[in-house]
């Protein structure tokens, strides 16, 4: 029993879809979870919030609302059509985005809390040691954060490679285009062909096995570092 | 000359200072815990904000709010030394030292040569050449502060600040770094405030002393003077005494005992080794110190110094009191009580006998 080339497609883009969100999230969250960290502003607490929503809601609300926004008669619809790149919902890109903001509080949590950890007195030593911030940030932050950030990485991977509601609200089941591992266990459970779902299926469980597995061996290890 | 004018208000806590410090040596910035004084020090370094005041080393103006000038930590020329290990955990001993040595040279384009010399005389001065391979982690806490001090003084600071450097230290440790301090001391040309609360370290490596209270200053000057001043009953309390500077005098080999001159007079003491001529500092406890009106007789006390009173004052206790002698130009305490000043009626510029039952030598 061989996979149809059609499942060979849902995977290798699932395999982008997760890496080009797991790399674009590192970048994006990484300064937001050391603002969280270090800000004393009134505005920490509605950002941390809004970061934290795609863990609370249904994903279908999260891209009802990408939907609204993206399409035609939306103002991020509006705008990219108007820069001449068409509309985003039922492409890639839209699928990009819509994993990036889903899996935001999977890449943040991690960071903020080995930023956190870190606290202030490296920093201050760095200062003492004629850095400047953004020096500090660069030369002593991100280096001792780097678990945070490992961690961060490999939750962002696996929680877009395992998303489904998001998907099916923006993306559709485009071959080639939007059609993920995920939406194509369902169709394949759509047209009863069992066989083909169970091998997909069993494939995505046993990844997030080993990744979860992966996470905590290498946190144990990160202890007894400590 | 280093001018801190320093005001810092927060709901529980005040720290209120204008005071002048010598632009060399170690000052003693010396108080109980939470008299402000590692406030202190971190408004001088930048760390903590300081509203309204003025910084200023020598001729470098780090903060003057009149002028408006205001310089973050990371552009101040300073060393910093924290209370605990602060070494960066994701490097090494070199790397660590290089770390501040690099963006030194950067801001103050100084030769690579005389940077690379300055690391290595800080290496050496402060013995850490065996351990420049190895990882914080892998360190003693009293290695640590090592490493921590070279890291700061390589980078040759205007101005050399430490936090209670050996109070995360237990004794051993302490004893282990303290010859190192007083190397830092002797050999180099930068001034340093130290942070501490142990009048030990106060009186063996000091040269000047600011005592805090509740974020004021108590007292300031040179630490002899301080130390001897009876009114400072934060420094004086139970190892209230005088610090005398004097050299050797002589040695006696047959009954191991070493003579220290000083202005005033000399004092036997055990032999510590030290050879004819070396400077030294000892300490004279008020209460080893006993007087008489007539020169002592038939005492096992060998230690006789001549000296007027010139004061005395009421002690913490009811029963006692602190005299202050003058001994040529040094003074001498003596803490006696009530009832022998009375027999013996002395009084303020009465001669007298001190005999002094045992000494120190701080350094």
């Amino acid at each position: 029993m061989n996979l149809t080339p059609d499942s060979w497609q849902a995977i290798q883009l699932t395999f982008e879809l997760a890496t080009l969100t797991t790399l674009l999230l590192l970048v994006l969250a990484t300064p937001l979870a050391w603002w969280l960290s270090q800000t004393q502003s009134a505005w920490r607490a509605p950002i941390h919030a809004m970061v934290t929503l795609p863990l609370v809601l249904p994903p279908s609300v999260l891209g009802f609302y990408l939907l609204i926004v993206m399409g035609p008669q939306g103002p991020l619809g509006q705008l990219t059509q108007s820069m001449g790149w068409g509309v985003l919902s039922f492409t890639f890109s839209g699928l990009l985005i819509g994993s990036i903001l889903f899996s935001l509080p999977f890449a943040v949590q991690p960071l903020q809390h080995a930023f956190d950890a870190i606290g202030s007195r490296p920093m201050e030593v760095a200062a003492t040691l004629r850095a400047s911030p953004l020096d500090a940030f660069f030369s002593v932050a991100l280096p001792l954060a780097k678990p945070g950030m490992v961690t961060a990485a490999i939750l962002s991977f696996a929680h877009t490679v395992g998303e489904f509601g998001v998907v099916l609200m923006i993306g559709g089941n485009i071959p080639g285009q939007t059609r993920v591992v995920s939406t194509e266990i369902y169709g394949h459970v759509e047209a009863m062909e069992y066989a083909q779902a169970h091998l997909l299926a069993a494939g995505m469980l046993v990844f997030s096995f080993v990744v979860l597995l992966a996470l905590a061996l290498m946190n144990r290890r990160q202890r007894q570092v400590m | 000359m280093i001018h801190l004018q320093i005001n810092i208000a927060r709901s529980a806590f005040q720290l209120n200072l204008d005071i002048q410090l010598p632009g060399q040596g170690i000052t003693a910035i010396f108080g109980p815990s939470g008299s402000g004084k590692t406030t202190l020090l971190r408004a001088v370094a930048g760390l903590e904000k300081n509203p309204q005041g003025l910084i200023q080393i020598g001729e470098n103006i780090w903060q003057d709010t009149k002028q408006g000038i205001y310089l973050p930590t990371w552009q101040r020329p300073l060393g910093y030394v924290f209370q605990e290990s602060s070494l960066l955990p994701h490097l090494s001993v070199t790397e660590n030292l290089n770390f501040g040595l690099k963006r030194a040279l950067k801001s103050a384009s100084r030769a690579q040569i005389e940077a690379n010399k300055a690391l290595q005389a800080s290496i050496e001065l402060l013995g850490i050449g065996g351990l420049l391979q190895r990882m914080p982690d892998e360190l003693s806490g009293g290695e640590r502060q090592r490493v921590a001090i070279a890291r700061a003084i390589a980078m040759q600071p205007q101005l050399l600040l430490m936090d209670e450097p050996l109070a995360s230290l237990d004794a051993a440790r302490r004893q282990e770094i303290f010859p190192w301090l007083a190397r830092l001391r002797d050999e180099l040309k930068m001034p340093m405030l130290y942070v501490t609360h142990s009048a030990e370290e106060v009186t063996r490596l000091a040269d000047h002393l600011v005592v805090l209270d509740q974020g004021h200053v108590k007292a300031q000057g040179s630490v002899s003077a301080v130390l001897s001043q009876v009114v400072n009953p934060v420094v004086v309390g139970e190892d209230a005494g005088a610090l005398i500077a004097g050299c050797i005098g002589a040695v006696d080999a047959q009954w191991h005992l070493s003579r220290v001159d000083f202005d005033g007079g000399c004092i036997w003491m055990r032999d510590a080794g030290l050879p004819v001529g070396k400077a030294v500092r000892i300490r004279i406890l008020a209460r080893d110190v006993s007087l008489a009106t007539a020169e002592p007789q038939n005492t096992s006390i060998q230690n006789q110094l001549r000296g007027s009173i010139q004061s005395i004052t009421p002690d913490a206790h009811p029963s006692q009191v602190m005299v202050v002698l003058k001994c040529g130009t040094e003074e001498v305490l003596a803490r006696i009580t009530k009832r022998a000043v009375d027999e013996l009626s002395l009084q303020v510029g009465q001669s007298v006998w001190a005999q002094v039952k045992s000494v120190a030598l701080v350094a």
